[in-house]
């Protein structure tokens, strides 16, 4: 499975948000999108999903134009991790996590034995099964976020997009859930994600995507991407970019008042 | 009372009138539960978003017409769809606002529009023979529902349930927002002019039975969703049998408590403001 955009423009009606993004993503693969507030994000996840339409060039999965599918097709293809959101009503967890199934039930179906036990597992993927029970509304924002990326599990496409999956979450949960996205391509997911700190981008990325006012600045592996004059450029301040003895890799921003 | 006094009383005034009151009972709160869900919000209901007001002036049309019920329904029908519609239109066209206050607003002026022509078509009406019937059908009554007006209104009430049930599921995932539903797999504009016939086209045909009767649809889910939670699944059964029973006994009130009878519509708001007020005094607005 492949996801491709091939010189992408992207926005709303009447007012383009970004252009010329193209991009790749195989099996086994992990893409951050990395990039200031307001560079268009969101919108360019929109647009890979299908859910606003291309203003120029194309979304190929598998060598076919996106458009061209139904929505039950792209669902069993790409899966969607939105930005924490609260729902309106209290659904359970694993409600809300057993709503990943739809795309495999039929339009009068209900989840039956198999969609329930997919849910289960997913919950028990992202060690929140104790929370099955619980109200999506009542659990923390943390929680919230790791029963929307197992409901992405639940729906079982090969390739998953998140929208900025760690934003709510504290220290440990990051960690998890970076662990999690890494532990996914390792079986064989593709994923998209998009981030604010660079740092995920070491974590967990095969790629990195750099987005700066709706156009790419550079793609590529993260530590050719990642150049401090490149962070500097899109960041608007000095960033020092440090190879720590344990091979990890972190990013720090000179906090020094000018 | 001779005994065949007592049976006509039985099967033909006082069944019907049961039947009818959980009929209106039960569709009122599976379209307000549907619309709910449907629009993310618990504050809609029949009445908030003008379906009442527009079937109910559908239906005064009918009865200015003299048309027969079957002509009536069929216009409450129309003109209610006609107004959801327009009340949709004005929402999605006003942007960039705060969306459920707008479509809350836009309901509330499109609702009063559809006032102002009922009370355009009682100036109109034969002061003696029409208007009498349509200030009395407006206030809300089952006084005078008969055992045919139940036999054309079930069908088409029953039509409206169907597409109701058979999309359960996804009436859940559509309630979580057009974007995600979509990225879950549903084609969720079609689904949403589908639920919204569906739930209208039940509204109606009670409405044009029974007159307005305000607030069932919207009390009822929020009392469902209490006792059984937001799954479509079972909110939607809840609230069909919280609704046929509530409304059986504010009629059962309505029919006994004074000499002469007090109209349906003023009990249900005299009994579901209050309820509405605590609900949002709870402080979560009755998201429950």
């Amino acid at each position: 499975m492949r996801l491709e955009a091939q010189g992408l423009g992207f926005g709303y009606p009447g007012k383009p948000v970004g252009r010329d993004v193209s991009l790749a993503l195989g099996a086994g693969e992990v893409l951050c999108l990395l990039g200031p507030n307001g560079s268009g994000k969101t919108t360019l996840f929109k647009t890979l999903l299908g859910l606003l339409p291309a203003q120029a060039g194309e979304v190929l999965i598998d060598a076919r134009p996106l458009r061209r599918l139904a929505r039950v097709e792209v669902a069993t293809r790409i899966a969607y991790v939105p930005q924490t959101h609260t729902a309106h009503f209290p659904y359970t967890v694993r409600d809300m996590v057993t709503m990943g199934r739809t795309a495999h039930l039929g339009p009068f179906a209900r989840p039956g034995a198999r969609d329930h036990a997919a849910a289960l597992e997913a919950l028990e993927t992202l060690g929140i099964a104790d929370l099955a029970d619980a109200d999506y509304t009542r659990v923390s924002g943390g929680q919230r976020q790791l029963a929307l990326i197992a409901r992405a599990l639940a729906q079982a496409a090969p390739l998953i997009v998140m929208d900025e999956p760690t934003a709510s979450l504290d220290f440990g949960n990051q960690a998890l859930v970076l662990r999690e996205i890494r532990a996914l391509a390792a079986q064989g997911y593709g994923i998209v994600l998009s981030t604010h700190d660079p740092d995920h981008a070491f974590a967990c990325a095969s790629a990195v995507a750099l987005l700066h006012g709706g156009r790419l600045v550079a793609t590529g592996a993260p530590s050719d991407v990642l150049s401090p004059a490149r962070l500097e450029a899109v960041y608007g301040l000095p960033v020092a970019v440090e190879r720590l003895p344990g091979g990890h890799t972190v990013c720090v921003p000179d906090l020094s008042v000018p | 009372m001779d005994g065949a006094t007592r049976d006509t009383v039985l099967f033909f005034v006082r069944l019907p009138r049961v039947g009818a009151a959980m009929l209106v009972g039960a569709a009122l709160a599976a379209a307000g539960a549907a619309y709910q869900g449907l629009f993310r919000n618990p504050l809609v209901s029949p009445d908030i978003l003008g379906v009442s007001a527009g079937a109910g002036l559908g239906a005064v049309l009918g009865i200015f017409l003299s048309l027969p019920v079957l002509g009536i329904q069929l216009l409450a029908f129309v003109v209610g769809l006609g107004t959801v519609g327009l009340v949709l239109l004005i929402a999605s066209s006003v942007r960039g606002r705060e969306p459920v206050l707008v479509l809350v607003l836009a309901g509330v002026v499109v609702g009063a529009l559809a006032g102002s022509a009922v009370s355009l078509l009682k100036v109109l009406a034969d002061p003696y023979d029409q208007l009498p019937a349509i200030t009395f059908w407006l206030l809300g009554s089952l006084a005078a529902v008969k055992l045919e007006d139940l036999a054309t209104t079930l069908p088409v009430t029953v039509l409206g349930l169907i597409p109701l049930v058979l999309l359960r599921w996804r009436i859940n995932v559509l309630s979580l927002g057009d974007e995600e539903a979509k990225a879950l797999g549903i084609e969720a504009g079609r689904l949403r002019v589908v639920v919204v016939a569906a739930a209208t086209l039940m509204t109606a045909s009670v409405v044009s039975i029974a007159g307005i009767i305000g607030w069932v649809g919207l009390i009822m889910p929020h009392m469902a969703r209490m006792v059984v939670g937001p799954n479509f699944d079972r909110l939607l059964p809840a609230a069909m049998i919280l609704g046929a029973g509530y409304l059986l006994v504010v009629d059962t009130m309505a029919r006994s408590m004074a000499v002469v009878e007090t109209p349906l519509g003023i009990l249900t708001a005299f009994v579901g403001a209050p309820v509405f007020l605590w609900l949002l005094a709870r402080g979560r607005y009755g998201w429950t």
